[in-house]
């Protein structure tokens, strides 16, 4: 709802002034008429204190409701209503205060009264339709704003998280410090890398690929990996015929090689193995991927956790089941198992 | 001649800094290390007067490897990605490398050191840095300690209270107590408000902890924990206890 025309102090000032304006001319035009300066007086006050008021009411009810396009009809013939109402209001007030002469008077004018405060309702209608269509569109245009504002940041989180500025840095300074002692491998290095980033551009989140080239981009991802650790990092791939003829949404498997690689390797000091194994099974593929973790500074009770929140959200999107991702340990190993319905 | 240490966990990164230093006849690399464990070993061993340190380490990050040695050395820092540590930096307008880095951006970094070096001998490292660097969402999350040669990482859910004790504090966890050359104040900021209240000058507990408050003299209260312990709680600090716990 737009905020009340009247919480803007400023405008209690201009109304009052507005209408102590008005009251005036209209005593100067009576006195001109032939009135004595008190019924001039009494007649204007009862007049303009009577508009005033309606119009005070007409403002605030369209503070909560305004009209719409369709109801111009309706808004006519409110005026016009509202005109009526004030005339009775008016005689039926000054019959208590005022003398026979000020009555009289103001009966042989009704015409021109009512010619008059229709109008003025209807200027004070449509300034306060104005306005508050003009509040609201601004209130419209700022949640908009705000939105559009959470959109963009949303995918620019998605980006910085597909991207893993840290890793590309990273990779970026290995290559550098190759170029000079063995340029062949920074060469390969390059080729890896831009094939990498190709892919993770490229993939549209709904598409569905063959396990096979999923994992050709994860052994580009880890022998990246492998470079920039050296002989630390080893891994064992087991891919069957049968399973990597399998589809899988892509880059369902990416966040979940990049969490055991985070636990695995970095935040280890030792050598370390990766393995990912696929079984192709009943209408079922199963991938389960193995990393070594450092208890001393990994706490694996804290729940789930590690980061793989996101893949449990997307199986639960796509296939409307809980039980498609565990995490178990045993001993020093972390076990992620993913099954993907076929 | 200066003696150097380069810390990272990425050969290929070390290698690219040792390469860089070849020119300097002035400056002897002293060692490499692949994690803050080896980090603490070799400047107590080596007593460098300058470190190259890479920010995210195996075990423990290079913030809370300085936390743990008493006179850190001057520091080059070396990341590739960081945003809280970047923001530490630029707040306390620290000299950093941003990997990849070139020759020229090294040789300038290198010879501002040098040049204050013979300048003014030793620059102290800028303590404040580390108290706003922590400030991490990993670092709320656990406390580096080092016990003799050993270093221990606690979780912060793991500690039931702290206690002053002297120029130390003492974090109490269930089965142990450790020293921590740090004070009140430094863990009242770093561990998260809502779960860590400063009680007393001397105590900040784990509100899950704390099973009961008992009246204890005038003013003041005694809160009870789990395990039967009693921790001294000030008028403030029951004042914040309560705010804490939506009483």
């Amino acid at each position: 709802m737009p905020a009340s025309v009247f919480s803007i102090k400023r405008n209690h000032y201009y109304f009052a002034i507005f209408w102590i304006s008005w009251s005036i001319v209209h005593i100067w035009i009576l006195q001109d008429r032939g009135y004595g300066f008190k019924a001039a007086c009494i007649d204007s006050v009862v007049s303009n204190a009577l508009l005033a008021g309606i119009s005070l009411l007409v403002i605030t009810t369209m503070r909560h409701y305004l009209p719409r396009k369709e109801s111009v009809t309706y808004l006519f013939l409110l005026c016009i209503g509202l005109g009526l109402v004030w005339f009775g209001c008016a005689k039926l007030a000054l019959s208590y205060v005022a003398d026979e002469f000020v009555i009289n008077s103001f009966n042989e004018s009704v015409a021109v009264r009512v010619a008059i405060a229709i109008p003025v309702f209807g200027c004070v209608i449509l300034m306060s339709a104005l306005r508050y269509t003009l509040e609201e569109q601004k209130e419209q245009e700022r949640r908009n704003g705000e939105s559009e504002r959470l959109v963009r940041d949303a995918e620019l989180y998605k980006l910085r998280q597909q991207l893993q500025p840290h890793f590309l840095f990273n990779s970026l300074n290995s290559i550098s410090a190759l170029i000079i002692s063995r340029p062949d491998e920074a060469r390969e290095m390059i080729q890896q890398l831009s094939d990498y980033l190709r892919n993770t551009l490229r993939k549209e989140e709904h598409l569905w690929v063959k396990l096979g080239e999923e994992i050709h981009y994860l052994e580009l991802y880890l022998s990246i990996e492998k470079v920039r650790f050296g002989h630390r990092l080893s891994t064992v791939i087991q891919c069957g015929d049968a399973a990597c003829e399998m589809k899988l949404p892509a880059m369902l498997l990416q966040p979940i090689v990049e969490n055991a690689i985070k636990f695995g390797l970095y935040d280890t000091t030792e050598n370390i193995t990766i393995s990912i194994e696929c079984f192709a099974g009943d209408r079922l593929l199963t991938v389960t991927v193995k990393n070594p973790f450092d208890p001393e500074v990994t706490f694996p009770k804290k729940g789930t956790g590690f980061g793989l929140n996101s893949v449990r959200k997307r199986l639960f999107l796509l296939f409307a089941r809980n039980d498609l991702l565990s995490v178990s340990t045993d001993e020093h190993i972390f076990i992620t198992q993913v099954k993907i319905p076929q | 001649m200066y003696k150097v240490l380069i810390i990272d966990d990425e050969p290929l990164a070390r290698s690219i800094v040792r390469e860089y230093l070849k020119e300097y006849s002035q400056i002897e690399v002293a060692g490499e290390c692949a994690d803050g464990f080896e980090g603490v070993k070799a400047i107590g061993q080596y007593q460098p007067d300058l470190i190259f340190l890479d920010i995210q380490m195996p075990k423990i990050n290079g913030f809370e490897m300085l936390e743990l040695i008493d006179r850190p050395p001057s520091v080059i820092f070396t990341t590739a990605f960081d945003e809280y540590a970047i923001r530490a930096f630029e707040a306390h307008a620290i000299d950093y490398l941003l990997k990849p880095f070139n020759k020229s951006r090294f040789d300038k970094a290198l010879r501002n050191w040098l040049s204050q070096r013979n300048a003014d001998g030793v620059t102290p490292f800028p303590s404040d840095l580390l108290s706003t660097a922590v400030q991490t969402p990993l670092q709320q999350s656990r406390v580096v300690v080092r016990i003799g040669g050993k270093i221990k990482i606690i979780p912060t859910q793991d500690i039931r209270y702290i206690e002053a004790a002297d120029d130390y504090v003492k974090i109490h966890t269930g089965s142990d107590s450790f020293l921590k050359n740090k004070t009140m104040q430094y863990f009242e900021q770093l561990l998260d408000a809502r779960q860590f209240v400063r009680v007393h000058r001397s105590y900040i507990v784990n509100i899950q902890q704390v099973t009961r408050l008992e009246p204890y003299e005038k003013e003041n209260y005694i809160a009870i924990l789990i395990d039967g312990l009693k921790v001294p709680v000030s008028k403030t600090g029951y004042l914040k206890l309560k705010q804490v716990l939506g009483l």
